[in-house]
């Protein structure tokens, strides 16, 4: 039954093939059998009591869109009464008095959480190297990264220990991951998915999505997440779609870009994959043509002043005063403030924390954190022209396949340098979607597909008519127990 | 931009994090790799161009100012690390 999908896994309980204790329980001893891979923080203790409910249930004839699935949850995700660390030491012992709008959702429409997966610390990495937990295993090759930040949820899905798991992404958390794990992730347009409860980084970038091994399964759960919610302001009031209903559509005229900027100097076996994708979609009806999108190689130095400037405001919460880390001892308020801080945070928090109020501070605002605000309008007005003549952006998610655990440690550029293909779209809030498109020296690698604003459904259209033309997506690591 | 160890310093204060001599350099060093890239934005002239705070450019929604939660002191309060009839607790800031 692992080797099921979600919407299979939801047929064949319907028919009774299994139940949803029988699934949980394969999970959890799967999870318990590959605790090296280090993908989950924690273990809900009550899911197979959940799962027996959602059993009963459905013997009684209830019908919820996803009655008995066992999902995972990004440790960024708060879930009333359970742990919820972000990967930080800083939250270690935090319990969270309240959901997250996206775990309440997903709960109503019947899933159950099976734990809680890895991630960087604050979702501020490209590796799952900066949790406070570990870093977690590729399972495709033990010594090299998952990706990150949802690494963890990632990993999980690749590795079997889940059908699906929530991520959140802020310049490629959830796309990038998808891609150096060989599974299927998308990142909403922004405000399409709550952020309440959901642990702020950069709050004009995070956005929460699925992580599943198809578009098919990314749809299920991308209809159940989305939505208008009166506890984030920024969330949209644009109508969800049922996003399921578009998976079958023919591509027929359907027009994709090619972004020359992206194909310039990439990788000659991220090239052979794209040349693939684009013959597999062109077969399908779909019809390509050059766009350019000039600004986007300024989208990594506009990202990294913008996103350390909001989690500077964003991380000034953990006091050690109300939750969280505290240190021992404090000699008067202020060495409280600052100790709870630096003995708590890692090295990755502190840079960005210092950067992001540096250029928010007297003298370097304009030079940085404005400058940074108008190249982000630069980047949204090429996609908006792009947009004129394409329904989406065809790309690679990252720029080759999963580095070895530890190999950009003493190279923090070159980490940042990860997200290139992703970060465009955080910063001008679009939809994007990372598909499973071949092998690379054994390991996955992706492609992107970028959408315009509220039009996810063209994505999950293009990847699920993709994925029934090819088996990446089918494809799973051998695991050593 | 060269980040002096004086910009660490103050930086440093402005965010409540203790800085010991031995964590200066790492510091410096985590500054300048991010600045270093930030600073190839100056290479774009952007006179002129409106800055995007939101990315949908929506405005900050308003609600009535009105009550919709119940108070939860005791739940809230129960993850504090220290906290006495109802009240957080800290070192002593009066003497």
């Amino acid at each position: 039954m692992i080797n099921r999908s979600l919407s299979q896994q939801l047929d064949d309980l319907s028919k009774g093939e299994y139940s949803s204790v029988e699934l949980t329980q394969t999970y959890l001893d799967r999870i318990e059998n590959h605790q090296s891979l280090n993908a989950y923080v924690s273990i809900s203790k009550d899911v197979l009591e959940k799962a027996r409910q959602a059993d009963q249930l459905r013997a009684a004839g209830e019908r919820k869109p996803l009655l008995g699935i066992p999902l995972a949850h990004k440790d960024i995700f708060c879930e009333a009464g359970v742990r919820t660390t972000a990967g930080s030491k800083m939250l270690d012992n935090f319990i969270s008095p309240y959901d997250s709008t996206v775990v309440s959702l997903l709960r109503n429409a019947g899933a159950l959480s099976l734990g809680k997966t890895n991630m960087d610390e604050f979702a501020m990495g490209s590796s799952n190297e900066s949790s406070y937990f570990g870093a977690v295993k590729n399972p495709w090759q033990v010594d090299r990264v998952p990706g990150g930040s949802s690494g963890g949820s990632a990993a999980a899905v690749a590795a079997r220990l889940c059908a699906a798991a929530t991520g959140t992404d802020t310049g490629g958390s959830i796309r990038q991951p998808a891609a150096f794990c060989g599974i299927t992730g998308i990142k909403p347009t922004y405000g399409r998915v709550s952020r309440w409860g959901m642990i702020a980084y950069a709050s004009s970038l995070d956005q929460a999505g699925p992580l599943a091994t198809t578009a098919e399964d990314c749809a299920l759960l991308l209809s159940a997440m989305a939505g208008a919610d009166e506890k984030d302001s920024t969330s949209s009031a644009v109508q969800v779609e049922d996003y399921s209903k578009f998976l079958s559509q023919d591509l027929k005229g359907k027009k994709i870009g090619l972004c020359v900027e992206y194909m310039e100097g990439l990788d000659p076996e991220m090239s052979r994959v794209i040349e693939e994708a684009i013959e597999v979609l062109s077969k399908l009806g779909a019809e390509f043509m050059d766009i350019s999108l000039p600004t986007s190689p300024l989208a990594i130095p506009a990202y990294y002043i913008i996103a350390p400037a909001e989690c500077s405001a964003n991380l000034s919460r953990y006091d050690g005063v109300r939750f969280g880390y505290r240190c021992e001892n404090p000699e008067n308020l202020e060495d409280l403030y600052k100790r709870s801080r630096s003995e708590s945070f890692g090295q990755e928090v502190k840079n960005r924390i210092m950067v992001g109020a540096f250029a928010l501070s007297a003298g370097y605002y304009d030079a940085y954190y404005k400058k940074a605000q108008q190249i982000r309008r630069l980047i949204k007005n090429d996609f908006l022209e792009a947009f004129k003549s394409v329904d989406a952006i065809l790309g690679p998610t990252t720029p080759g396949p999963a580095f070895k655990i530890g190999a950009n440690a003493d190279e923090p550029q070159a980490m940042y340098l990860q997200d290139i293909y992703t970060i465009s779209a955080n910063l001008a809030g679009l939809p994007a979607i990372s598909l499973p498109a071949g092998f690379i020296e054994d390991l996955p690698a992706g492609i992107q597909l970028i959408g315009n604003y509220f039009d996810e459904a063209t994505l999950l259209n293009l990847g699920h008519q993709f994925q029934a033309q090819t088996d990446w997506h089918k494809k799973a690591p051998e695991l050593s127990t | 931009m060269d980040v002096t160890e004086e910009v660490v310093r103050n930086i440093a204060e402005l965010v409540q994090l203790k800085v010991d001599d031995a964590d200066i350099q790492q510091l410096t060093e985590g500054m300048q790799n991010i600045l270093a890239l930030a600073d190839q934005m100056q290479a774009i002239n952007t006179e002129g161009v409106e800055p995007v705070s939101n990315p949908l450019d929506a405005s900050q929604k308003l609600r009535p100012d009105a009550v919709t939660e119940e108070n939860q002191r005791e739940l809230f309060q129960s993850i504090a690390p220290a906290t006495e009839s109802g009240l957080y607790l800290v070192p002593r800031v009066v003497e």
